[in-house]
């Protein structure tokens, strides 16, 4: 229910936000202010899902060997498979638009690089537990992992404001017109609630293959 | 502005395809979970009911 108010909502206000993008936004795309690049508004609200993603990973991480119940599990298993595609998303995207502005499809510098280890430490998350059977034990490393991997975070969003090449800096932060705000405010809005509904399905799916499997299990005990 | 407008299509395109084929697994999924939950929930009301 949770999650169809939300994609209810997110599916209301994101095609309000890419209307905003295009009509609003006074474009020019020749222009070193990336405000003025539709682009922006894509970008920054995908990147700030998938950092929320890895945060809730982590939270869950603590909260799974705190209390060592399979639902804190479901949780960082599905954040994190979001926190993947988000930042998939977010780096092709960023990688085009990088490409129409530089010229250049990727430069090995300091933001763009700790995004990229960041995208690999989540895939590893997966293929650790993909190796791993037992699902105690799974859950156990797959949690320590979350936290680890989390460390990055951090270091991303430093690299926004220190180290900087070619990728902006703070500029999400110096928007020039209310309605740069607006339309950035009601991308990131739209991206989160359709972020929680796609968790809330997710967390949902799994407790479904996890009834799945206790009702198989039943079976061949019987 | 053509190139530009094609590089603009392109990254809202790899966001909205992405998305959408994440949740059209999601949804493929949800069906096929269910239905082998109801299947196997059949399967074993069938099995305990008297006579079988």
């Amino acid at each position: 229910m949770r999650a169809r108010v939300m994609l209810i909502l997110s599916a209301v206000l994101v095609p309000a936000a890419v209307l905003m993008d295009f009509l609003l936004i006074p474009s020019d795309t020749g222009s070193p202010l990336m405000q003025h690049n539709p682009i922006f508004y894509m970008h920054i609200p995908a990147a700030w899902i998938a950092l929320a993603a890895f945060f809730i990973v982590f939270v869950a991480g603590i909260a799974y060997l705190r209390k060592r119940t399979p639902f804190w599990d479901i949780v960082g298993t599905s954040a994190a498979e979001l926190g993947v595609l988000f930042t998939t998303l977010f780096l092709l995207n960023g990688s085009i638009w990088s490409k129409m502005e530089w010229g250049t499809w990727w430069v090995w510098e300091a933001r763009l690089t700790s995004s990229l280890v960041l995208w690999i430490i989540y895939v590893a998350y997966f293929l650790l537990r993909a190796y791993i059977s037992d699902p105690d034990t799974r859950a156990r490393y797959a949690a320590v992992f979350g936290i680890i991997g989390f460390v990055d975070v951090p270091i991303v969003i430093l690299t926004l404001f220190v180290a900087r090449k070619m990728h902006p800096g703070g500029v999400a932060f110096h928007l020039d017109q209310p309605v740069m705000i607006i339309a950035l405010v009601t991308g990131v809005v739209a991206f989160t609630l359709l972020f929680l509904a796609l968790l809330f399905f997710r967390i949902h799916l799994k407790e479904d293959e996890l009834e799945l499997g206790k009702l198989k299990q039943l079976r061949e005990g019987e | 502005m053509d190139s530009s407008l094609g590089y603009i299509g392109a990254a809202f395109a790899v966001v909205w395809v992405g998305i959408s084929i994440y949740v059209f697994t999601l949804m493929q999924k949800e069906k096929t979970l269910r239905r082998e939950i109801a299947a196997l929930k059949e399967e074993m009301k069938g099995g305990a009911a008297p006579g079988r």
